[in-house]
Parts: structure tokens; C-alpha cells; sequence
């Protein structure tokens, strides 16, 4: 297992929380005197839009990123995937800039540009010299209201989406577990859609219907923007006011309020796919970083998959060598409750179901007996140390601002940093029990089948 | 691995580390590999120029032979480093294919001073990473650390390079997992398409192998072979080490002085690589599959990074391919037509030759509309000037972006082992916005007609060939 991989969201949450020391707020947007390195300037205009800007003199490049409150959880039924079609049809241009120009322009100006979305939200991003933010600025301003949206380029990129679902999860038997084990861990939760969407729904999607959605949740008071680079913190904040101040306020999207009912008993799916080697990940349900439970639950996933000496790669890999891989994740960055898993994948000719007895057993030694002292601080030692190394670029600092504000408030950042420490070995025996439950897991195993026996 | 899953939850209009991320789920010892290649595709060919940026980079060749450089950055308390070793693949035998891989990855598998365990152990604890990882023409070694505990690192750092133990358990254990690698990876079309092409194109040449090597021949590797590949490559003058970070010259110096005080000349550098044999004739490999997409290469062989026409066909590439969004093939196969999420082309330079190819992945059904394509765009751009607009718009991309493509500390290091490799010169940086620059639309025709083959072309496709129905033409 490889450790950088294993840690990137965590390396995402926590990139800012070191260096974010000078905050400023609202009350004193209007102050002159420079602001200190790294430091946070914060203002909201009368459209609600709240603005971001992380000071760093170090960096030789800036990055720009508008973040909306738009992600699947927003989505209905029969209709999953719209709110990423969407994303894609904000580059098919406006009447000012034209048609599909909106990446060549930023790419010619020496920038890279790009977007993502998630359950919960939808962001866009441009990497720029920093005195060409403000092209930045003025390409966003325009598409969060004047889309064109012209009914053929949404038919093709539609297409195009659907040659990404392909890509991603038709011919990818690992994803397509996931996939499954998602849509049956919740059942009421809008977490259960894919955030690509079904096949049978985007084939169902409509220009219209896209639209409305743009409409409805590309405004300013349901968006924030965050810069973080070596830029001119007031030059920068008067270009916002100038493009964005004048579009206006829209009515309150809908605010969701959604329990997922408790579960209770242990589900299992099965994926019959053509494939080498078998595959299995357990699932459960674990809280999100605003639940003080969320720091142990961190740590845990680090004391079972922290490195080639967690316990899992150790145990599993190198002593029994039944696993050609395995590890432990927990996924706490979200509105609402995710969840925390184990996986692995048996060495050729191996039993999956040894690797996953395997995986157990390791949580059971810690429900056991707590860890040590040295593994619950060897925990914490990585994610400050990914934390730090993460600072070295502008994008990650932007990204864990953007992720927490998106929770609720980017000073929660601090909270989390706070909380991390205090965490002892009893604390991780205490969510293991707690979380880790058997009744309440969803296990999905990949069956490797020959090509004409495939499950379709 | 877990976490993969999370970050393919955030759905992306383009991943331009798709396959990364894909080789990455599957084993660590793939990562390396791709990067080395990400690395000469997205790194070297770009500027370090632009008006606000520079580099100062300290270089010095020790008296062991070892080219030390330092490019001192004290933005965050961290350091980098980054060793490239001449003891790639080139440098094996080909029925130890695997080797040099093997060789690499067995540094972190016990040492004369620590196991295995107490490796991990203790870069785990500080929150760092140390290891080693094959490549083509050259491995590499890498050390990440916060500055606090650079003694800890350089101690890691120097003891995997200069004194692995190559313990016969972990070789087996290290086997086994490999040759399970080998396995999963059958799952993925990309990493069969892409074997079937190397193999396609260089044929015997190393260039044209795994670097892990196959089963049959990493079951003939011997620990004596791992110790004598090891005692005869991992030598000082076969070695570039590049320290990027908060750290200054003489803190270097000190921790070289404790830590590699040891590492002597050898008074050899081991072999000359063989040359490439490259015909030219029309290939076509299917391998049929349970997939909804077929997954396409389309190409052919390149040219080697020390080629004076390198720079104009990186422009011209740009405009071809490797331009992501305003590339000619993205805007024809993607945005016009739909049918593909990404596609692109690119030259893979390394120092004895290098491949063209074009990739994409398409629903088995459009297959052939899309090779289709791809020959019209590669004949269009043999036959007919770019206009001056495409020209300045891909010199200000190649020269206006290089800060974004080498921002971190870690990027840095590699770009500078790199540029030590390959001789591209101490003034690399300051003059390739002119190597670029002076690149004329001429030149962009000359070049695409020279090293661009619409006719003698490999073409991968790892498809279900029932739905995919090749046409008769391109077989």
C-alpha cells in the first residue's frame, strides 16, 4: 500500500491548518495595512457571495476556485448524474466569450483549468500567473449566470459523460463494487446515487431540466469563492466587487434534511464481472469531521493503514501474505455521515473470504485491547506531516479552506487540528467498537467470471 | 487505495491523471513507473521561464563522482530528494527482465543495519517517505521528510542506496506480490494496451518490456543477481542527486559528509545499452475482452529526448494532442463528436528513442469512426500549416505554465534529475522559452511530416472485438 495515497484526503482536510494564524474578518475587509503571509482575508458581498483569499508570498502561481453548493445529494430521483452534466456544460461558453473557449483561453494565458463534483458540491479551479487572477474573475462571474447551454452541445456532451461512466465503472470491477455497496449501505440517504449518475438516467436527461438546476443553485448566495497565491489581496477583492457584485441575489435553494434510518443487520452484494482477481470492501457507517468522534475514527484508519507498518499491510500483506493488497479508509469529509471501510485483494489462487476474516480480526485486536501509545502517535505524526508538506502548494491550501467552509465554516479547521491531538488510545479501542459493528456493515465482493458469464 | 475511492467520488471534467490514479489503486510499484513517465512527458519539455520565476540551483559534481544539485526553498519545513540511478532496465539482461525493478524496489527490504519492519517503522513514525523505484533508463530514489528530521531521512536515504541486504524471504515475498500485480492488472485495459504497443514498437529492446518483468522471468532471478546488479550500477558516478527544500549548501554538505561518506567509485559504469531496431510496417493487436469501451493506441516509434527537433515537436504536438482542451483531437473526438471522455497524444522521449502515440477509449461500437479520426487529424497536421494563432497559443501555454507544472518541492527534484540526465545543460531554464519560441509553423509542418506515420502505424485494441467489428483497413 502506498501511504501518499492512502493519506490524500487527509492531506487535502488538513494543508491549512498551520499556516491560517492571521485571520481577518468581515469587520475589517476595508483595512489597508499588507496582511500577513498566509493569512486568511475573508468578506461577503451583498449578493451573499463569500470570498476567500490566502496570502502567500511564496508561491510563484495563484489559484481561483468557485465552489457551489450543488453536489448529487441535490439531485432527484431519476435524474442522478445532472449536477456533473452540468459541470461539463459550464465550458460549452456564453454570449461574451463564445462557444467552448473557456479552457483555451486560461490554457493560453499560461493556465490550467479544470472542475470536479462531489455528493455535496461542485468546484471549478484555474491555476494562473498571479496577475492573471482577474481573468479568472471575469470568465466565472459570467458563467455562474449567463450559460448558453445550446441543445446539441448538451446531447454530445452527454455522450461524453457517458463514455466517462464507461470508463470509470463499467470496465472497472473494483469501482462497480463500489458503486453497488454505496447504493445499498443507504437507503434512504441521496449518498446511495452515484455521482455520475445511472446509465438509465442520463440517457433521460434533458437541456431543460439542466437549466433549471443552473438556475436554481449557480447563485451567488449558494457559492464562495477561495484564491490562495501571492496576489493583490485588494486589487483582487475590487475586480470580485466590479464582476460579481451586480449579479443578484437569488431565492434560497431548498435545504435538505435527511436521516438515514439505522440499520440493522450486516448487507452483502455480490459483482459477477469478468476479472483475474476477487475483490472486497466492508463498509460502515461513521460520522463526518463535526462529530468529535471523527478524530479517533482518523486515527484508527491510520493505525490500520498508515504506511507498509500499519497494521493491515503488516499483518495481512507481509506475515500472513494472503492479501496482494488491503488497507482501511474513512471518508469524513461530507455533509452528512459516510462511512469508514476495509478492502482487500487476495494473492492469486487466495480465498477472498480468508482476506476478509483477515480484515476483522485486525479491527478485533483493537476492540480488544487498545493500541499502543506509539502507533496512535505515529498516526497523528503522519497527518500533521502530510498536513505541512501539503502547504508547499496553493491549490491544497485553497482545497482545505474550501472543504471545511463547505462543512459549515473554515475555522472548523482549527477545531479538527485541536481535537486530533487530544486523542488517546482508549479512544480508538471506544469508535472501534462503537462504529465498526457488524450489523450495521455492507460487504461488497467482486466474483471473478469468464467473459460469457458475466452478470449483464 | 482506499482513498482512491473518495477522490474518483469527485467526478472530474478531465482527469489528466486518470491512469495514474488507476495504476495506483492496483500496487505501489506501478506508481513510480508512471510517474517516471508523466515526469519526461509533463515536466522536462516545459519552461522554467517566465518573468516572476526562477530557480537557483546549486550543482556540484563530489569527489566520488556523485552530481549533487540543491535548490534551497524554505517556503514550508520540509525537504526532497530525489536520486536518479543509471540502473534501469536498459541496464538488464533480457532473461532477467525485471531486475533493475526488482532491485529498486528490494532497497526498503532490509539493509546490513535494519529489517524490513524497522525501515517502515521509523519513516512512518515521522510522517515521511523514503523508497526507490524502477524506470527505463535510470531508477529512483526518494526521500520525503520535514525538515526535523532530515538526520533520520539522510540515515533511511543512505542505507537503502548503499547497503541492501536483499534478505531471500522478502525477495520472495516481493516476488509474489509483483507477480501478483501482473495479475490484477489484466483488469486493466489501459496497462494492456499500453504493454501490447511497447512491445509492439521496440520489440526486444528494454524499452519494449515491463519493467517488472514477466513471471517466467522474475522466477529466474537470484539473490546473487540482485547483489551483483546492485554492487555493479548503484555507484556514485552513476548517480544525480537533487535536494530541494528548507536546507541550505552547507547543511547538504555536512549530511553527505556523515551519511554517504562511504560511497565509493566503482571505476565502471556498467554496460552500453543495445541499439533500437525500429522497422517500419503496419501492426495491428486486438485482444478481445469483457469491456463496454474499447481502449485504443494508435502510433508508432518517437524520437530520443536529446533530438535537436524535440522542442518543435513538442509544439506541434501540442497542437495535435497534447494540448488537453485546445488540442485539435479533443476538440474533434470529444467536443464536436462525443465520443470519447479523453484523448490525447503525446512523444515519450527517453534517451535512446521514444514512441508517438495516440490514446483514447471509446464505446466499442465507435471504434472505428474514431481511428478514423485519428488518422484524418494526423494527416491534416502532415499536410497543411497550423494557423498562427494555434502556434502563439501553444508557445504561451508551454512557456507560461512551467511554475504550475513543477510547484512543489517534489516535482522540483525530479525536474532537476532529469535535466541532469538527459545533459539538457545548467541553462536549460533560461533558455528554453527560445527553444520554444523560435519554432515556426514551418518547422511544425516539417516535423509532423518527418516523425508522424499516418500509414506505418501500431494500432492496440483491447476491445470486445464482436461489438467493436475492426474494419479490414486498419488490420
Amino acid at each position: 500500500m502506498n501511504r501518499k495515497l492512502i493519506t490524500y484526503i487527509k492531506v487535502v482536510l488538513l494543508v491549512a491548518v498551520v499556516y491560517g494564524c492571521a485571520h481577518t474578518g468581515a469587520e475589517t475587509a476595508m483595512q489597508t495595512a499588507p496582511l500577513e503571509n498566509g493569512s486568511v482575508y475573508e468578506e461577503t458581498l451583498e449578493n451573499g457571495l463569500r470570498v476567500f483569499i490566502i496570502k502567500d508570498r511564496n508561491a510563484p502561481m495563484a489559484v481561483f476556485e468557485i465552489w457551489y453548493n450543488a453536489g448529487s445529494i441535490n439531485e432527484q430521483v431519476g435524474k442522478t448524474g445532472l449536477s456533473h452534466v452540468l459541470e461539463h456544460m459550464m465550458f460549452k461558453g456564453t454570449p461574451r466569450y463564445g462557444n467552448k473557449v473557456f479552457s483555451k483561453i486560461i490554457s493560453k494565458s499560461g493556465g490550467i483549468d479544470n472542475a470536479g463534483t462531489s455528493r455535496d458540491f461542485a468546484y471549478y479551479f484555474q491555476k494562473l500567473a498571479p496577475d492573471r487572477i482577474r481573468i479568472s474573475i471575469e470568465m466565472e462571474a459570467d458563467r455562474m449566470r449567463n450559460l448558453i447551454m445550446d441543445n446539441g452541445d448538451f446531447l454530445s456532451e452527454r455522450d461524453v459523460v457517458m463514455e466517462e461512466r464507461r470508463m470509470r465503472y463499467e470496465d472497472d470491477p473494483q469501482n462497480l463494487v463500489f458503486e453497488e455497496v454505496l447504493a445499498t449501505a443507504f437507503k434512504n440517504h441521496p449518498y446511495r446515487w452515484p455521482v455520475i449518475g445511472w446509465m438509465e438516467d442520463l440517457k433521460n436527461l434533458t437541456r431543460d431540466e439542466l437549466m433549471d438546476y443552473y438556475r436554481t443553485y449557480y447563485i451567488p448566495n449558494n457559492a464562495f469563492i477561495v484564491i490562495a497565491g501571492n496576489v493583490d489581496v485588494e486589487g483582487v477583492m475590487e475586480k470580485i466587487k466590479t464582476e460579481f457584485g451586480p449579479i443578484q441575489k437569488g431565492p434560497e435553494p431548498r435545504k435538505l434534511n435527511i436521516q438515514e434510518p439505522v440499520q440493522r443487520g450486516e448487507k452483502r452484494i455480490y459483482i459477477k464481472k469478468e476479472a483475474e482477481l476477487p475483490y472486497v470492501i466492508s463498509a460502515y457507517k461513521a460520522p463526518n469531521v463535526l462529530d468529535e468522534d471523527s478524530y479517533a475514527l482518523d486515527v484508527l484508519a491510520g493505525v490500520l493503514s498508515g504506511g507498509k507498518s500499519g497494521r493491515i499491510y503488516r499483518g495481512l500483506v507481509d506475515e500472513k501474505r494472503i492479501a496482494l493488497s488491503a488497507g482501511a479508509g474513512y471518508s469524513n469529509f461530507n455533509k452528512y455521515p459516510f462511512l469508514f471501510y476495509l478492502e482487500g485483494t487476495p494473492l492469486p489462487g487466495g480465498k477472498i473470504e480468508e482476506v476478509e476474516l483477515a480484515l476483522y480480526e485486525e479491527v478485533q485486536k483493537i476492540k480488544d485491547e487498545p493500541p499502543s501509545e506509539r502507533e496512535v502517535q505515529k498516526a497523528k505524526n503522519q497527518i500533521e506531516a502530510d498536513f505541512i508538506m501539503g502547504q508547499d502548494s496553493v491549490y491544497s491550501q485553497a482545497m482545505v479552506l474550501a472543504q471545511f467552509e463547505m462543512l459549515g465554516g473554515w475555522r472548523l479547521k482549527d477545531k479538527y487540528i485541536e481535537g486530533l491531538r487530544k486523542v488517546a488510545p482508549d479512544d480508538v479501542q471506544r469508535v472501534a467498537r462503537k462504529y465498526l459493528v457488524d450489523d450495521q456493515r455492507t460487504v461488497g465482493t467482486l466474483i471473478p467470471v469468464k467473459k460469457d458469464e458475466s452478470g449483464k | 487505495m482506499t482513498n482512491e475511492k473518495l477522490i474518483k467520488e469527485v467526478r472530474s471534467r478531465k482527469s489528466e491523471d486518470k491512469k495514474l490514479r488507476r495504476w495506483e489503486a492496483k500496487l505501489n510499484f506501478s506508481i513510480s513507473q508512471l510517474l517516471v513517465i508523466l515526469f519526461l512527458l509533463f515536466t522536462v519539455h516545459c519552461s522554467l521561464f517566465t518573468a516572476a520565476y526562477a530557480l537557483d540551483v546549486k550543482r556540484q559534481v563530489l569527489k566520488n563522482g556523485l552530481t549533487l544539485l540543491v535548490v534551497e526553498r524554505h517556503n514550508v519545513p520540509v525537504v526532497r530528494v530525489s536520486v536518479g540511478i543509471k540502473a534501469g532496465n536498459l541496464y538488464e539482461p533480457a532473461d532477467k527482465a525485471g531486475l533493475a525493478s526488482l532491485t529498486a524496489g528490494l532497497l526498503t527490504e532490509g539493509t546490513t543495519n535494519r529489517t524490513a519492519r524497522q525501515i517502515s517503522e521509523e519513516i512512518d513514525f515521522v510522517g515521511g517517505s523514503v523508497g526507490a523505484s524502477g524506470g527505463g533508463d535510470f531508477i529512483t530514489a526518494s526521500l520525503s521528510v520535514l525538515k526535523k528530521d532530515i538526520d533520520l531521512g539522510f540515515d533511511l536515504l543512505s542505507d537503502i542506496i548503499l547497503n541492501p541486504s536483499f534478505p531471500e524471504v522478502e525477495i520472495q515475498k516481493k516476488k509474489e506480490r509483483i507477480k501478483g500485480g501482473l495479475r490484477s492488472q489484466e483488469d486493466d485495459p489501459g496497462y494492456i494496451s499500453s504493454r501490447e504497443f511497447k512491445k509492439a514498437v521496440f520489440g526486444e529492446h528494454p524499452y519494449g518490456r515491463l519493467i517488472t518483468g514477466t513471471v517466467e522471468t522474475i522466477d529466474s532471478i537470484t539473490r546473487d543477481d540482485l547483489v551483483d546488479f546492485h554492487a555493479g550500477y548503484y555507484v556514485p558516478e552513476n548517480s544525480v542527486m537533487a535536494v530541494v527544500g528548507d536546507i541550505t549548501n552547507e547543511e547538504i554538505e555536512q549530511l553527505i559528509q556523515k551519511y554517504l561518506n562511504s560511497w565509493n567509485r566503482a571505476g565502471h559504469s556498467g554496460v552500453s545499452p543495445q541499439k533500437i531496431n525500429i522497422t517500419k510496417e503496419r501492426k495491428t493487436i486486438t485482444i478481445d475482452k469483457d469491456l463496454t469501451q474499447a481502449n485504443i493506441i494508435l502510433g508508432h516509434a518517437g524520437v530520443s529526448r536529446d533530438n535537436p527537433d524535440y522542442y518543435a515537436v513538442s509544439v506541434m504536438n501540442y497542437i495535435l494532442g497534447g494540448g488537453g482542451f485546445s488540442s485539435r483531437l479533443m476538440q474533434n473526438i470529444r467536443d464536436n463528436k462525443g465520443l470519447v471522455y479523453d484523448i490525447r497524444s503525446y512523444f515519450g522521449a527517453d534517451r535512446y528513442g521514444g514512441t508517438f502515440q495516440t490514446e483514447l477509449q471509446t464505446k466499442n461500437e465507435s471504434a472505428n469512426i474514431a481511428i478514423e479520426e485519428v488518422l484524418k487529424e494526423i494527416n491534416m497536421i502532415r499536410s497543411t500549416p497550423v494557423t498562427d494563432e494555434e502556434l502563439s497559443d501553444a508557445r504561451s501555454f508551454l512557456t507560461g505554465s512551467f511554475p504550475m507544472r513543477i510547484e512543489t518541492g517534489a516535482r522540483i527534484a525530479g525536474f532537476l534529475v532529469a535535466v541532469e540526465y538527459y545533459g539538457l545543460g545548467s541553462d536549460y531554464i533560461d533558455n528554453y522559452p527560445q527553444y520554444i519560441n523560435s519554432v515556426t509553423r514551418e518547422d511544425v509542418l516539417r516535423v509532423a511530416k518527418k516523425y508522424l506515420d499516418p500509414e506505418n502505424y501500431v494500432l492496440v485494441v483491447v476491445a470486445d472485438q464482436e461489438k467493436a467489428q475492426l474494419r479490414d483497413e486498419f488490420k
